[in-house]
């Protein structure tokens, strides 16, 4: 052993190991290994500790069990790479093209006269039976033929170092985006040796299948728009969805943006709709359609596959390439070659026995303990067996199944994975071996077939040898294919986006995801207020009715009962009542206008609108979401409380400047700005209403004095006003620092600006009449108000009526300001009404 | 001497005004009688109220006729109206006993690596579960009180039709369109389309080909009442396939084999495949739409109702 990483390198000689053979170290390893030979423990670990750092500050996550709530958990990657030699490759993407030629040629013919199936090559049960064969979709071309323009097979390799197949992935293949990201991580960690290694680029690999989409699809002279399809943000691989569409620059969609008129695919806009020419799906066939699918998808596109048929849209894959999805297919592939493509498959699949044949059958019963057992067609749970673990009754259990119901079961070969070395962690040099599997893909191009030189290697969980999983402990390793001759120098590290692939704005914003961003600025703006309030109206009672602080502590129940979070009965109503009400305002979501509710309305439109808020805002969001959890069990005083109010309130304060630093001025912005000053401008506007109306009944100039003050500590300003008065807090010169001074963020004045400033813009784009007139004039109102008439020198009765008038032009202002909301929403946000979709059959 | 039967039928599908336009709607429509050796269809025409929807004409993978109606023009309620001419021919009943025994049948569809004649691969088209279908054992154990060793499969057929006939109710507040067939089977009640999927379970599950059919049935009027516009329904009955006849049909509701009184509008797996309406819709107020349809001989017409 020529390097002293491998004297205690765990080889075993039962499996083929990737790194080290009979002879000793593979030669294409041997640069790596003397690399990481020559670095020092501290240097690996710190690699390994930026590679953890890279995978957290990118978001890369798979979600695990596509739970609701998120469980989103951090991608996994091992530091070492998995290395390929040119030669080796070679053979490996020469099978892989054939076999996504050959793939694709069977879709048309099942698609079509069948051949396959009359000529006796593959048994009809395995199309007609599979849910997969999407009946409507026959006799359908997809333009040039192309029905599988990404393409994905696992490979594993068994002990004498040969690759076989172990399954086919036709549907929407995931796992590229990871592949990439992969790459991203794993070379950042070895600048140098990625570059003297002369590993073959990813890049292009996308940009090939970008073309071929752009050339299939029936534009009709029209520039190309691509989408990509998603199922949303509870799909287990939504990361890598989201990933994709920024790498290819293609709106991201949910079945619902999309609408199809007279037999044509509209993507809705904020700026009408736009026509869509070729859809990239990760959303399953069967889900696209509810008219001719599956009619309980309610994520599907109404009338998607009518456009197909018509010819107005490329879908790729193409609609019903799942069928191809079965464990039976691989052992009749081999005929199926010769019979298509009039050549060899090149490379074999493991072995396979389809039940259904009787043959077949008697010899998997005969042989159950060292075969593999699997269903035939996916969905019907994903159990495998391992002949050689079951017990005895469980033996029996498994030849009765299979002897009820022989259709529906496959047995394939047990193969015995080749093993990889891993990085063992830890303080010292050391290296591991995992078992290893391969996904390796192939995505159409205007030229053919193109493989991507690499591929997302999977490792398996400390002892598992069989199964690899990303649910099950598994991680995953960069596969670094090594060229023969020099890679064009300027690829090597060309993870980059070049001056060519610059994109200036991405234009396509999809009405669903403006409507997101809109509500996230108001459930934003809104969640602060009542946080705020809450604060203020706790710390009040805790200082008790009877205190000389009264004033504040009346004002305060007023506003907190107005904004619906206590009971309105103000004057009667017990302390421990107010209290126990604002308990609940604040941390339980059946009370519906307290915090808790608002805070899951904004993490809702967050994770609708997640693909376009940054990290930080989407972490500081989940941080905040958690404790808000914790703080139901753990917060039983009102010291706690106020304690969790506080970290509540600085979450979003940062949040809103998140808002004005992270995020890309573009309209999605524009429109979650405008979101957030029309929440602060109804909000503020109410308050001050109430406040006015509240404040003739607070008897004393002290109690007034104290009022006052509580209001603009509410409002954010109390710092401000002390600053510019240097006195006791009047209502005069407060109401008018929280209304007409516009350099004052927390002002009516500033909301108004801002709003009008952005909706002109629209208003002036789209020519329509937002109402941004009506809001303007209202506030004009406001300015234009006699102030004089709340001079503490007028009579009391005069001030009074001067505030009844002064309420209700704020009155006006607010209703001017959801009038504005509501406009926006009819206008940008949906294209068909606001009412429900039902499905029939009749 | 050939019998014959000659038909009007009109088939009105309503989402009823309501005040809530419908702003859109895409649906598929199996409401043109398909041509057959026995059936020829004189006229089919399918008119939308308002006339504002595209409608495309077409055939669809069983070679039924089809259409796909859309409408993204808000307006308060639709309706759907069908009106078909339609000839139908008597047809000669095989003799159930000249038939192979249904073990024959379900062996020669087994699978052997070897060419396939046109008429076996278009039969298993319809030899396994689909969406409304399901396959299982309890099924098969039904089918076998029918097909008992050795029947001819005709003479089964007649004979699971019969006990379907015979030992279940037909009872229209048993069931919904949803309804499990496995449920059906428990209950012992259903209206023509639960039987219909119960029959085609059956065989399936005993490896026989079953077809779904569907359609219409001439209904007569209570004696000395006239013949209400609107008060018959779509039908629904089942094809078996036997290598030498080709595919049978037996309506397990009525205990008979159609002959001039049904009226063929096509056939596929199971109900999904040729529900004469299906589609969604945006707006209105999700209510199921009314359906009414009148089979009309044409004999009658002119007739004072």
């Amino acid at each position: 052993m020529s390097s002293s990483i491998l004297a205690h390198y765990p080889y075993r000689p039962d499996s083929y190991d990737e790194l080290f053979g009979e002879d000793g170290v593979r030669p294409h390893w041997q640069e790596f290994l003397d690399h990481i030979d020559e670095s020092s423990a501290d240097t690996l670990k710190l690699r390994a500790a930026q590679l953890s750092r890279g995978i957290q500050q990118n978001g890369v996550t798979y979600n695990v069990y596509a739970d609701p709530r998120g469980t989103d958990r951090p991608w996994s990657v091992d530091l070492l790479p998995l290395i390929l030699p040119a030669d080796e490759w070679r053979g490996i993407s020469a099978a892989i093209t054939q076999r996504a030629r050959l793939l694709n040629a069977l879709l048309g013919d099942l698609y079509g006269a069948q051949t396959t199936l009359s000529e006796g090559l593959l048994p009809p049960e395995l199309v007609y039976g599979h849910k997969g064969f999407l009946w409507p979709c026959s006799g359908l071309k997809p333009p040039g033929g192309a029905y599988l323009h990404l393409y994905a097979a696992d490979l594993a390799r068994s002990p004498d170092g040969r690759w076989w197949v172990i399954a086919d992935r036709t549907q929407s293949p995931s796992g590229a985006g990871y592949a990439l990201e992969n790459r991203q991580l794993v070379s950042r960690a070895f600048p140098d040796l990625f570059r003297d290694m002369q590993v073959r680029s990813l890049s292009g690999f996308f940009r090939g299948l970008q073309r071929s989409l752009a050339n299939q699809a029936p534009t009709d002279g029209e520039p190309p728009l691509t989408v990509l399809l998603t199922p949303g943000p509870f799909n287990e691989t939504y990361f890598e969805h989201v990933y994709l569409a920024r790498n290819m620059g293609f709106p991201l969609v949910e079945g619902q943006d999309l609408t199809v008129r007279n037999d044509t695919v509209f993507l809705k806009t904020v700026s009408g709709l736009k026509r869509v020419h070729a859809i990239l799906r990760r959303l399953d066939d069967d889900f696209c359609d509810p008219v001719e699918l599956r009619a309980d998808s309610a994520l599907g596109v109404p009338g998607l596959l009518g456009a197909v048929r018509a010819g107005r849209v490329l879908v790729a894959n193409a609609l019903g390439s799942g069928l191809l999805e079965s464990a039976a297919l691989p052992g009749f592939l081999p005929g199926i070659c010769r019979h298509l493509l009039g050549e060899e498959i090149a490379m074999p699949s493991v072995a396979t026995w389809w039940c259904g044949e009787e043959p077949a059958r008697k010899e998997v019963l005969e042989n159950l303990r060292s075969l593999v057992i699997k269903p035939t067609f996916p969905g019907g749970g994903n159990e495998v067996i391992f002949g050689d673990q079951l017990a005895e009754d469980q033996f029996d259990e498994v030849t009765r199944r299979i002897e009820a119901e022989p259709s529906a079961f496959v047995a394939q070969e047990l193969v015995k994975l080749s093993r990889a070395p891993a990085w063992g962690g830890g303080q010292r040099r050391k290296l591991l071996t995992r078992s290893m599997g391969l996904r390796v893909y192939a995505a159409i191009t205007p030229e053919g077939y193109n493989v991507l030189p690499g591929g997302l290697a999977r490792v398996a969980g400390v002892d598992n040898t069989r199964i690899l999983t990303m649910q099950k402990g598994g991680s995953s390793k960069d596969t670094w294919v090594l060229s023969d001759g020099p890679v064009a120098s300027f690829s090597l590290l060309n993870n980059n986006i070049r001056v060519g692939d610059l994109i200036e704005e991405t234009g396509t914003l999809s009405s669903r995801l403006a409507e997101n961003l809109f509500w996230c600025g108001r459930y934003g703006e809104r969640c602060d207020a009542v946080a705020r309030l809450a604060r203020l109206a706790l710390s009040r009672l805790s200082e008790g009715r009877r205190s000389e602080r009264a004033g504040a502590l009346t004002m305060m129940l007023e506003l907190a009962a107005g904004a619906g979070l206590i009971e309105s009965r103000v004057g009667s109503l017990p302390i421990a009542k107010a209290e126990l009400d604002l308990f609940r305002a604040v941390l339980d979501r059946r009370s519906d206008s307290g915090l808790a509710a608002n805070l899951q309305r904004l993490m809702w439109c967050a994770t609708q609108a997640r693909e376009h808020l940054s990290l930080d805002h989407w972490h500081a969001l989940k941080r905040l979401s958690s404790e808000l959890e914790a703080a139901r069990a753990t917060v039983t005083d009102v010291s706690a409380l106020l304690e969790f109010l506080d970290g509540a309130l600085t979450t979003f304060v940062s949040l809103s400047g998140f808002a004005m630093d992270n995020m890309t001025r573009d309209t999605g912005w524009r429109l979650h700005i405008v979101g957030r000053r029309v929440e602060r401008l109804d909000y503020l506007a109410r308050t001050l209403a109430r406040f006015l109306r509240a404040y003739g009944d607070i008897n004393g100039p002290l109690q007034r004095e104290l009022a006052v003050e509580a209001l603009l500590e509410l409002c954010d300003s109390i710092i401000t006003y002390r600053t510019r008065y240097r006195a006791q807090p009047e209502l005069l010169p407060a109401l008018h620092m929280l209304t007409t001074d516009d350099g004052n963020p927390h002002a009516l004045a500033f909301q108004v600006r801002m709003a009008s400033n952005y909706l002109a813009r629209f208003e002036a784009d789209e020519k329509v009449d937002l109402g941004v007139a009506e809001l303007e004039a209202s506030f004009a109102a406001i300015r234009a108000f006699p102030w004089g008439r709340l001079e503490a020198v007028c009579p009391a009765l005069e001030r009074v009526d001067a505030s009844q008038q002064l309420a209700g032009l704020f009155d006006r202002l607010g209703s001017a300001g959801r009038t504005l909301s509501d406009r926006l929403a009819m206008r940008f946000f949906s294209h068909v009404g606001q009412t429900g979709q039902a499905t029939f059959a009749a | 001497m050939t019998r014959s039967a000659a038909y009007t039928i009109l088939h009105e599908t309503e989402y009823a005004p309501c005040g809530v336009p419908v702003s859109l709607a895409q649906h598929l429509l199996h409401l043109i009688p398909r041509e057959l050796p026995w059936q020829s269809r004189e006229s089919g025409r399918i008119v939308v109220e308002p006339d504002l929807a595209h409608l495309t004409e077409g055939e669809d993978a069983f070679g039924n006729p089809v259409a796909w109606l859309s409408l993204d023009t808000p307006h308060d309620g639709l309706l759907v109206r069908a009106e078909s001419h339609v000839t139908v021919m008597s047809r000669e009943l095989p003799d159930p006993e000249d038939s192979p025994p249904w073990e024959t049948v379900r062996d020669s569809l087994r699978y052997h690596p070897e060419p396939r004649d046109a008429d076996s691969l278009d039969a298993l088209r319809y030899l396994y579960a689909s969406p409304r279908v399901p396959c299982s054992a309890a099924l098969a154990a039904f089918a076998g009180q029918a097909f008992k060793p050795g029947v001819p499969v005709l003479a089964g057929a007649q004979a699971l039709m019969a006990l379907i006939f015979e030992t279940f109710t037909f009872d229209a507040k048993a069931t919904e369109v949803n309804t499990p067939v496995h449920e059906v089977l428990l209950r012992k009640r259903g209206v023509c389309q639960d039987f219909a999927h119960l029959m085609i379970a059956a065989l399936r599950s005993a490896g026989l080909p079953a077809r779904y059919m569907s359609g219409y049935l001439l209904t007569d009027p209570p004696p000395g009442k006239p013949r209400l516009i609107g008060a018959d329904a779509s039908h629904a009955w089942v094809a078996v396939w036997c290598p030498h006849n080709g595919w049978v049909e037996y309506d397990p509701t009525n205990g008979i084999q159609p002959d001039l009184r049904h009226v063929t509008l096509g056939w596929g797996r199971d109900f999904q495949d040729v529900s004469p309406l299906r589609g969604v819709i945006l707006g209105g107020l999700a209510q199921a739409p009314e359906v009414r349809v009148t089979v009309m001989p044409d004999a009658e017409q002119g007739e004072p109702v």
